[in-house]
């Protein structure tokens, strides 16, 4: 596989039979193999994490590899490392061919996204491990990483932006709908949440501005706008470009996409007081976050039909074709996991999901399920595309691929649904005699089986990406290059 | 590009006309159920809002909803509901003597299960959930106690706890013998080795000896002329296999220079005193009581 420093090598032309345009795709390649090799980094930190609640030891006595520092490592990993990465390279691959025009700023500005945001990653999760934190979950970087964060997001929103005015369509397609309003409603978010002041200016920290309940409540609408988003909006965006070309049908219903879409935009960023039941946030604020979740769930689903009823006329490619499998398989996770999650939003069923593992699970099935697969599926079909190779290594591998990690998805979600809801019924469970039946303790240690499933799942999952590097180095490897059209090598020798 | 709409071979619906890329797309209706659906949960979300708190009428106040509901309210109903259903027993366990819920077999068996469950949330983090203690802290299914092992020193030991502030708490202290130089590292070496030899584990016969006099002078005191410890001042017995901090040599010798003065909270002042009584039942019975 091409270094990275390879890849970034300079700009190359990519043209298209019909109307010549210069793609930027060299960042692109980078973008996607940093998008591989953060996703293996994010799994493995996860599936070690994992071990250390079923097996305590691994926190080996280090203040550096506990369980409290390494967590961050792997949501920072597999959100933003792995997420981020697959969410810019596809919308910069995205963006180009919807626009028929190539990236705003050419290669050098793209290329200053790219090692920004990589950046941005060692920065954030050198802090954790050394124990420099915020403490907010999914917004642990201190001030100095929020601030070049900021440089780079705005960077990407040039390049982003850009493009599309400069577009050589009438309309703009519906996969960069959804990419920009990720870019701008995660610069806001970003923004709002990591208001804080430094303690000193060679200092890593800082006090944020707002304080108590209002902290968790700005907290918690950056939280789950994150989850709507980066991992929602911004994974659609995805879906609405690879599913249509994996299955070569037109998008089942552009009015559907237009409807869910601003349906989608406009409920979300009020659902954030969900993940406040029950505490000191007031309770219209709590209703309302749990009024909202719910009428979310058709604007979620209005994706899922987009997605999967392009198929119609194509289901046969599911059989032949494994990568379709996994966009497919994605949205069909998707579809779980935003009726999950409007059915946890109800106060009465988060009593009793809330601060137990039914939570961990639900965000599994989004994460590995829909954010994992349908990355996967965009990875498969991009690699043989861009490196210009006559497809992938093996199919076979795929398919294999596909179905590990789908087994360990089961392992992981089935584990956490079980341990979860366990252990909160172990919580509200009374005697004859009206005291608790249970101590703490005991919930813990009845937890323990299914922890070391949950790692079994893990252990299903990161084998199923090691399949993945492997077959990906082997087609850039052992593939042989697509035939002239578009023959990027060999065009970039003759320009050089 | 320009708009081309054509009418797709598998669906018969038309497209757009838009194309991008190669993605065309077609011009489907909504689906009904799913506009319908959508509909329904807008619905629920506004009844919703009319019944339960829902939105803010200034800095400080909010409509309340149609039917009242506080979730502090929701919390005492189902709390008080709680302890209404025990209060008969409670009541009686409050009002009776430590001896009589222990004669009583109704009161006993209450107080074994409300002092197994409030053992488990307050006691357990340091006595472990078993109740056999951990280092530093008592284990208390043995017949080796610290403060008594009778009803009423269990009682008074839960209740007011040990070296704390409250004014009743048990309370002594053992010197650090090293760090205030009291004795020398040798002496404290050869108390060591005294010590052991309660036990018959010295392993210098002529240290031992020496100490053996140290002992009488520094220890003695508090934990008896043959180590047999003594209650009223919570000094351990030194001559049983019970070691609170360690029995080996290394661990007597660090208990010696530094001292050990472990504390226990005050529980009559976060449990009701029924709770408390509970306790005390339940860990007199767990098989050390005298």
């Amino acid at each position: 596989m091409a270094s990275v420093a390879d890849a970034l090598s300079g700009p190359y032309a990519g043209h298209q039979p019909a109307q010549r345009v210069d793609y930027v795709e060299d960042v692109v390649r980078a973008f996607v193999i940093a998008t591989v090799f953060w996703g293996v980094v994010g799994f493995a930190a996860g599936l070690y994490i994992a071990l250390q609640l079923a097996f305590p030891a691994l926190n080996l006595g280090l203040e550096w590899t506990t369980f409290g520092r390494l967590r961050p490592v792997h949501t920072s990993a597999v959100i933003f490392a792995f997420g981020g990465n697959a969410l810019i390279g596809t919308s910069l691959y995205v963006v180009q061919r919807t626009c028929r025009a190539s990236l705003f700023g050419g290669w050098p500005l793209a290329s200053f996204v790219f090692w920004g945001y990589q950046l941005f990653i060692v920065l954030a999760a050198s802090g954790y491990v050394l124990g420099i934190s915020q403490g907010k979950e999914y917004a642990e970087p201190e001030w100095y990483v929020d601030l070049w964060l900021t440089v780079v997001w705005v960077a990407y929103l040039v390049v982003f932006g850009g493009t599309i005015l400069k577009r050589n369509e009438p309309h703009i397609y519906v996969a960069n709908w959804f990419y920009l309003a990720m870019i701008l409603t995660i610069a806001v978010l970003h923004l709002g949440n990591n208001a804080a002041l430094p303690v000193s200016f060679f200092g890593t920290k800082s006090y944020g501005a707002a304080s108590g309940v209002q902290d968790a409540m700005i907290q918690w609408w950056y939280g789950h706008n994150a989850v709507g988003f980066f991992l929602t909006a911004g994974f659609l965006g995805i879906m609405y470009y690879f599913i249509p070309k994996q299955a070569e049908r037109p998008v089942y219903s552009y009015r559907l996409s237009i409807v869910h879409f601003w349906s989608l935009i406009f409920l979300y960023i009020w659902a954030g007081p969900h993940h406040l039941h029950y505490t000191a946030l007031p309770e219209w604020t709590q209703m309302l976050g749990m009024t909202f979740s719910i009428m979310l769930w058709m604007p979620s689903w209005g994706g899922m039909i987009n997605g999967i009823m392009t198929l119609s006329g194509a289901w046969d490619k599911l059989r032949t074709d494994p990568s379709l499998r996994f966009s497919v398989t994605a949205v069909a996770f998707y579809g779980m996991s935003t009726f999950e999650g409007p059915v946890m939003s109800i106060r009465a069923v988060n009593s009793l999901s809330h601060y137990t593992d039914w939570t961990i699970g639900h965000v599994h099935s989004g994460a590995m399920g829909w954010v994992g697969f349908v990355t996967f599926g965009a990875i498969y079909y991009l690699v043989p595309k861009l490196w210009n190779r006559t497809g992938l290594y093996s199919t076979r591998l795929v398919s294999w691929h596909f179905w590990i990690a789908t087994l360990g998805i089961v392992f992981y979600i089935t584990a956490m649904w079980v341990s979860g809801i366990m252990q909160a019924l172990m919580w509200r469970a009374y005697d004859e005699l009206g005291f608790l039946q249970y101590a703490f303790v005991e919930t813990v240690a009845a937890m323990h089986p299914f922890y070391v499933i949950r790692a079994l799942g893990g252990v299903f999952y990161l084998t199923g990406a090691l399949i993945m590097v492997y077959n990906l180095v082997m087609t850039v490897r052992a593939m042989p290059e697509a035939a002239a059209v578009g023959a990027p090598r060999a065009a970039a020798v003759v320009a050089a | 590009m320009p708009t081309k709409v054509e009418k797709d071979a598998v669906s018969g619906t038309e497209t757009t006309g838009h194309e991008w890329d190669g993605i065309k797309e077609l011009n489907t209706p909504l689906p009904s159920w799913w506009l319908y659906t959508f509909y329904v949960t807008v619905a629920f979300g506004v009844v919703w809002s009319i019944l339960y708190p829902s939105f803010p009428t200034g800095p400080n106040s909010y409509f309340g909803g149609l039917i009242g509901y506080s979730q502090r309210g929701e919390l005492s109903a189902s709390m008080a509901e709680a302890a209404a259903a025990k209060a008969p027993m409670v009541d009686r366990i409050a009002a009776a003597e430590l001896e009589q819920i222990r004669a009583d077999a109704d009161l006993r068996n209450f107080a074994m299960a409300g002092g197994r469950a409030a053992f488990g949330d307050n006691c357990a983090p340091c006595h472990g959930a078993g109740a056999a203690g951990s280092k530093g802290f008592p284990n208390l299914v043995d017949d080796s106690w610290l403060w008594g092992g009778s009803l009423s020193a269990i009682h008074q030991t839960i209740a007011y706890g040990v070296r704390n502030t409250n004014e009743q708490s048990r309370a002594s202290a053992m010197p650090r013998f090293g760090l205030d130089g009291l004795l020398t590292r040798t002496q404290i070496d050869d108390v060591a080795e005294h010590v052991l030899a309660i036990t018959n584990r010295a392993t210098n016969a002529a240290a031992a000896g020496r100490g053996a006099t140290l002992y009488v002078e520094n220890c003695a005191s508090c934990h008896g002329a043959m180590g047999e410890g003594n209650q009223d001042v919570g000094a351990p017995r030194l001559d049983g296999r019970n070691w609170l901090f360690g029995g080996d040599k290394a661990s007597v010798v660090q208990t010696i220079n530094t001292g050990r003065n472990g504390a226990m909270p005050a529980w009559a002042e976060r449990l009701d005193p029924a709770t408390v009584k509970m306790l005390t039942v339940y860990v007199h019975g767990l098989g050390g009581g005298q």
